[in-house]
């Protein structure tokens, strides 16, 4: 929780942003690049998300993918109206952008550390920006380990971004259902864990993907020895405001749109362990 | 590696460790080896030290999909503890791969001989066994797949 939300004029009122390209990626998946028509948000942070309006049909909750001055990138899946909206529209298309929202994944308090992100599909959209940001500042942190889970190869996002993050990052990428093609690994992205060159006890750890693989990589992660205070999670859940007044997006005490999507799994993990009435 | 006190190994006591250790040998297996073939006698096991396997599984008419990938410091088998000590999936070597090979019948009869370092033994493998099964049921909820999206995709 270490960035302040959306506050004042910008939380409530789309700011018309145009879409300066658009990239296909993994099937149902694109990539969008946002530009301010005339004046731009305030600035975004890694972890944080805008809610991304398309006109005459609605608006959702969407991570930066890529921060890029005042210009903001989102990977979008489709899945429902207003996502399939977004993910059709093409180079040069309005949209309202309100933002930013949420917490960020505080990157700067693990200056020293070694660093862990665990992506599952479209999970590493949120971690990108966090990846960019750390490779940007050799020195900064300790080692930085990248363990991608998808579920074919083909689903795999920036898949040659990913690639070349090799050098000065190890980055380890597992699939559920290899095809005759792939050579790489297959299994749990919480099988790479073992493989990954960190120290538990030290390390800072982000992951993001669907809410199981975050209860299984940070249970795995605190067995392993981590401090659950430093094992940061990105939660989901239906958000309509994003300005903390709805109520949808309740979780216990919280309310994601503001008090998270990032939370440490000290406040995380009891709240995920409810069962729902 | 995290650590090596994170492989199978390291799951041992120091001393049954040390007492495991004596039943093995290292090896090296050329890239793309047929390490086991399901059904065949579990006769070996193996602790991988570089490289990587895959296991896989018989399909009739195409080529075995690999269901799991192990790696340094994994335990690779674990049929020969029980029995009918059958190989229950394939496995085959991916690139040049180093082990320790382990006697699986002497380390059975130690285990017998010596209930405390059987127990580790057992322990050990079961553990093994459990992780592998619940990575298994998670992957049965295709959780990767969409609508389950993360953060990046929304609800709509």
């Amino acid at each position: 929780m270490t960035a302040p939300g959306a506050v004042g004029r910008s939380a409530a009122l789309p700011v018309p942003y145009r879409v300066a390209a658009r990239a296909a990626g993994a099937p149902g998946t694109a990539t969008i690049v946002l530009e301010p028509v005339r004046s731009a948000l305030p600035p975004f942070t890694p972890g944080q998300f805008a809610m991304v309006y398309a006109f005459g049909v609605g608006d959702i909750p969407l991570s930066v993918s890529g921060i890029d001055g005042d210009r903001l990138t989102h990977t979008v899946r489709s899945v429902g109206p207003v996502s399939a909206a977004l993910h059709g529209l093409e180079a040069g298309a309005t949209v309202g952008v309100r933002g930013p929202f949420g917490t960020d994944w505080g990157l700067p308090a693990a200056a020293g550390r070694d660093l862990l992100v665990v992506a599952g599909g479209i999970g590493l959209a949120p971690l990108r920006p966090l990846v960019r940001a750390a490779l940007a500042a050799p020195g900064e942190y300790g080692r930085l380990n990248v363990l991608i889970g998808s579920r074919t190869p083909q689903d795999l996002l920036y898949a040659q971004e990913t690639r070349a993050w090799a050098p000065r990052a190890r980055v380890l990428v597992t699939v559920d259902r290899p095809d005759g093609r792939w050579r790489g690994e297959v299994g749990v992205v919480t099988a790479l864990l073992d493989r990954a060159g960190f120290d538990p006890g030290t390390a800072a750890a982000f992951v993001c993907g669907p809410e199981p693989m975050i209860r299984a990589t940070a249970a795995e992660l605190v067995r392993l020895g981590a401090d659950p205070g430093r094992i940061m999670v990105s939660l989901e859940r239906t958000m309509h405001c994003a300005t903390g007044h709805c109520g949808h997006c309740q979780l216990g005490p919280l309310l994601l749109c503001r008090d998270g999507p990032v939370v440490s799994w000290t406040t995380a993990e009891p709240l995920l362990l409810v069962r729902e009435l | 590696m995290t650590t090596s006190q994170h492989g199978f190994l390291g799951a041992l006591p120091p001393a049954h460790r040390d007492r495991l250790a004596e039943f093995a040998h290292e090896v090296e297996i050329p890239a793309g080896a047929r390490i086991f073939e399901e059904g065949g006698a579990a006769d070996r096991f193996w602790i991988i030290r570089s490289g990587g396997a895959a296991l896989d599984v018989h399909v009739p008419g195409r080529p075995p999909p690999v269901v799991e990938t192990l790696g340094e410091g994994d335990l690779l088998g674990w049929s020969w503890l029980f029995e009918p000590y059958r190989w229950h999936l394939g496995a085959q070597a991916r690139g040049r791969l180093r082990a320790a090979e382990f006697d699986a019948g002497r380390v059975r009869t130690a285990c017998g001989q010596d209930p405390a370092f059987g127990l580790a033994v057992t322990g050990a493998v079961a553990a093994v066994i459990a992780r592998r099964l619940k990575a298994t049921r998670t992957r049965l909820l295709d959780l990767y797949a969409p609508p389950g999206a993360g953060a990046g995709g929304g609800d709509g």
